[in-house]
């Protein structure tokens, strides 16, 4: 007998296990991936997913197999216009894309890359793998938004524990009054009746019609008591809850930067990774993240992000200034009663003489009470970066921050000097974070 | 009205109602009039998703694990969802039940093409071609999958991921290499073969690997001829199937990798009528489905616009490009295969004078049926291009057979489709079919387990064509993994 199955409900992702172990063999190409998506794109825009390229021969897959340009070959073709048995046809010189088209394309030399897109998640694994963070954090950073359960009216079906007992029973009673079912004082009392007539020692007629029509009725009451039942699973009701998105409060991140004619393209760029590592971090956490961006010289200003990261400026250097800057911003439009403020500053540790004291008095005064958190990177030269290897030395800026960092542990910094280092610093200065957070 | 009441369906919709009343009119036909002996069928409705799913576990409905199966669904995920290629309308499984996945997004018109394509046509080949008969066993398939599936489960969770994708890797990498294409070992049903196989691996782990190590290796040059003769003899050499040879006598292979080897060589072995027989397959589907769709219009039972659409479709998968067109992609199994079932067709009813020479048993015989289902039964590509390719089905898809000699500046045109050309075209067709020919033929010639343990292949070469070099040092390396003592290919002329 033939069968007819619908298949179309079974659980879907079957080649799960086999696209993983996939992405396991090709893991060093997707790291690359995931990294340069990181440094590319916008800031908000890091974290679609991204595309994972992977040159064929990591992942090819032996045969033996004949040569192609070798010995002879015999083809049979359809499609003969005028040929006749005996003609030779010139072949393309060598290289010039192979004979028939097709064989061109399928020598194994002009053969492209394997690409293929990577999912969220996948971009997200591949992105916090070396963040060593706690899987909590890990939970909240993959769920874009959390949700709490809500009442929301009732419902006929449900899990036993949710069941609502007093609805329950209230339409319980309702039906049982409807059908008409007898109750137990009633029953009670026509079994004790159908007793007292039987226990009659001489019964006269009267008193058997009576004992004959009570017992006929205790019959049918009996009957009508099995036939409706006390609870019914009709009478079942249930709480019935509704997961609402949590109100996700807002955070608004600020980035200062210093654009004096010290920071060049390199640094900027450095700044520019840094801070979109920091974005997609808030992003994670809240709804809406809003990012300012202040650049200062000897004085600050709040511009867009293109101005931010390419426009020229010239004059001093007054770290100061942003500080104020950034204060007044929060004061006009992010009161830190609704905005978790987050900041991040970079800078080549370049200051004004003695300004560097104003702006710890700036931070420990007021800025660090309200920021959840600050972080500074400083971006070094490369071949500065060579003899610098204690936190103790450094510029003016970095050991007056060091004060700043000793009292607030919502205060980071770390110095960078190569693209490389930002991966690693953007894991401090996170993790660690994160997992005191989570951890509390 | 009555004639509206004849109709098994209308419009695009399908509903399973609808299916199971076209499957049984489907059935009268095919059973009925053309006579095809089919296994019950089963037919399963799957999403697209799931079609995407079974592609890459080459159309099984259940596979092991392995990262080339994700490698295959991602290519075709993204080809499909780039709109570069579309998906299969079915995929049928040589299985008892014969199980046809059919697309949920199909048409009503479209799934009773599917249906009489699959589950009729392939069916009926699956059933009664004799290479599926003698070389596998339909009732097992699907336990078998399902037992192969669990215990490389097993052994990953024993030994490892990494062990047994490196094992599974050498093993896919032999796997063309990996059946018996002359010989013919007794067959018993799968089922049997795999508790035989667990009573000798338990065997195998109590005695045979440390033997192999304690032995006493003989120093070379002692040995005389007769001797060598003799043990070449026992190993029954030269052996063509590598994966049979590696797993009973490799020196190094623990018993769960024998067992992983025979795993992949039955696979292999299950697949390898297959492709002996695509354009018989394809040509007796088509063929079939054809027949029954247009059957069934004549009784009224499906109305134009749907026979339509399926003359379409039809015609889509039928087509066959010229060699100068830029969709060439080669021959088109479908176009081969329907063409040369039609041609029977049409030698057995109405014979020209030609037919009359080239098939003097079939021509006019009337019976075309008969002739059909026999020539379905007892054939392979290779020998049912020898036998039934016609003069006429050269002069229509004019077929030209060229020659192309590395050294020559210049490809020489063999034979067309002309008198004098009819033999040579089909003669290469007919080769280009034959599997034994276009893959590569190597065998085991000699190894010498008490000595040096080399082992030594030989590549048979035809018509001066080597193996491709880069191919053949990254699969040679695959065999020395499994091997596990040095490994020497000789390309013999």
């Amino acid at each position: 007998m033939t069968n007819f199955v619908d298949r179309r409900l079974n659980p879907k992702d079957k080649n799960l296990g086999n696209r993983r172990r996939f992405l396991r063999r090709v893991r060093s190409h997707v790291k690359k991936a995931v990294d340069r998506s990181v440094r590319d794109s916008a800031i908000a825009d890091v974290e679609t997913g991204g595309e994972v390229s992977v040159p064929p021969d990591s992942i090819r897959e032996p045969t033996f197999h004949h040569a192609r340009n070798a010995g002879t070959q015999r083809h049979i073709l359809p499609g003969n216009r005028d040929y006749r048995a005996g003609d030779t046809i010139d072949k393309p010189p060598a290289g010039a894309g192979g004979g028939g088209g097709r064989e061109g394309a399928e020598d194994g030399e002009g053969e492209d890359d394997f690409v293929f897109a990577l999912s969220r998640d996948e971009f997200l694994d591949v992105f916090f793998e070396d963040l060593e963070l706690p899987d909590l954090v890990k939970r909240t950073l993959r769920n874009t938004e959390t949700t709490t359960p809500r009442r929301a009216g009732i419902s006929v079906i449900g899990s036993p524990g949710n069941m609502d007992l007093q609805r329950t029973m209230r339409n319980a009673l309702g039906r049982r009054v409807a059908m008409r079912r007898p109750s137990d004082e009633r029953l009670d009392a026509l079994r004790a009746r159908v007793f007292e007539l039987e226990a009659m020692h001489e019964p006269g007629a009267e008193a058997r019609a009576e004992l004959a029509r009570l017992q006929a009725e205790l019959d049918e009451a009996t009957r009508r008591r099995k036939a409706v039942p006390y609870l019914d699973p009709l009478d079942v009701r249930y709480k019935n809850f509704e997961q609402v998105p949590e109100p996700n409060t807002n955070a608004v991140m600020f980035c200062l930067m210093d654009v004096s004619a010290s920071m060049r393209q390199r640094e900027k760029d450095l700044a520019k990774r840094f801070f979109i590592l920091l974005h997609m971090f808030l992003q994670r956490q809240y709804d809406r993240v809003e990012i300012v961006f202040i650049r200062h010289t000897h004085r600050a200003s709040e511009v867009d992000e293109e101005t931010f990261f390419h426009a020229r400026e010239t004059g001093g250097t007054v770290v100061s200034t942003a500080l104020a800057e950034m204060r007044r911003v929060i004061t006009e439009r992010f009161p830190a009663s609704e905005w978790n403020i987050y900041a991040a500053q970079a800078s080549d540790g370049d200051n004004y003489s003695g300004d560097s004291r104003t702006c710890v008095a700036m931070l420990d005064g007021e800025l660090m009470a309200l920021c959840q958190y600050f972080a500074y990177v400083e971006i070094l030269a490369e071949e500065e970066a060579q003899f610098i290897n204690s936190d103790k030395s450094g510029t003016e800026l970095w050991r007056a921050y060091r004060s700043v960092a000793a009292e607030w542990p919502n205060f980071a910094m770390k110095r960078i000097a190569r693209p490389g280092d930002i991966y690693p610093v953007f894991r401090e200065l996170f993790a660690r974070g994160k997992a005191e957070r989570a951890d509390g | 009205m009555a004639e509206r009441a004849r109709l098994l369906f209308e419009g695009p919709d399908w509903s399973f109602d609808k299916l199971r009343r076209t499957h049984d009119a489907l059935a009268e036909i095919a059973e009925g009039e053309l006579g095809l002996d089919i296994f019950t069928n089963q037919i399963e409705i799957i999403s697209a998703e799931q079609m995407l799913d079974a592609y890459a576990s080459v159309g099984m409905p259940l596979m092991y694990r392995h990262w080339s199966f994700g490698k295959h669904f991602i290519h075709h995920e993204r080809q499909y969802r780039k709109g570069a290629r579309g998906l299969a309308y079915e995929i049928v499984i040589n299985s008892n039940p014969c199980i046809s996945y059919c697309l949920e997004e199909n048409t009503m018109a479209l799934q009773a093409l599917v249906m009489a394509h699959a589950a009729f046509g392939h069916n009926h080949f699956f059933k009664t071609n004799h290479l599926f008969r003698q070389w596998t066993d339909p009732d097992g398939i699907l336990d078998y999958l399902e037992y192969a599936r669990d215990y490389i489960a097993a052994c990953e969770e024993r030994h490892g991921q990494r062990a047994v994708e490196t094992l599974l890797d050498s093993a896919h990498a032999l796997m063309p290499s990996g059946v018996f294409r002359h010989r013919r070992p007794p067959l018993p049903s799968l089922r049997e073969q795999t508790e035989r196989a667990r009573q000798r691996r338990v065997e195998a782990e109590r005695s045979a690997d440390y033997l192999f190590d304690t032995l006493l290796r003989r120093e070379s040059d002692d040995e005389t001829p007769d001797r060598a003769r003799e043990r070449r003899a026992t190993m029954r050499l030269p052996e063509e199937n590598l994966l049979y040879f590696v797993e009973t006598y490799s020196p190094t292979l623990e018993p769960w990798q024998r067992e992983l080897l025979q795993i992949t060589r039955n696979i292999a072995q299950y697949f390898y009528p297959q492709k002996q027989t695509q354009v018989m397959n394809e040509g007796c589907a088509c063929f079939v489905h054809f027949h029954c769709m247009h059957r069934l219009h004549e009784q009224g039972r499906i109305d134009d616009g749907a026979l339509l659409e399926i003359l379409h479709n039809h015609a889509n998968v039928l087509t066959q490009p010229g060699f100068d067109d830029p969709r060439y992609g080669g021959l088109n199994p479908y176009a081969l295969g329907f063409a040369m079932m039609r041609d029977i067709k049409r030698i057995c009813t109405e014979p020209s004078a030609e037919d009359r020479a080239w098939f003097p048993d079939l021509a006019g015989c009337g019976d075309w049926r008969a002739a059909l289902r026999q020539a379905w039964a007892s054939y392979r590509d290779e020998s049912f291009i020898q036998q039934y390719l016609s003069p006429r089905v050269m002069r229509e898809l004019r077929l030209f057979a060229c020659s192309d000699t590395a050294e020559d500046p210049h490809v020489t045109i063999t034979g067309i489709h002309d008198e004098a050309g009819y033999r040579e075209v089909r003669d290469t067709l007919a080769h280009s079919r034959d599997i034994s020919i276009s893959d590569p033929e190597i065998l085991v010639t000699d190894v010498d387990l008490l000595g040096d343990r080399v082992l030594h292949l030989q590549h048979v070469m035809r018509d001066g064509v080597p193996l491709d070099e880069k191919a053949r040092e990254a699969t040679m390396a695959h065999l020395r993994s499994l091997w596990g003592y040095p490994v020497v290919l000789q390309e013999a002329r």
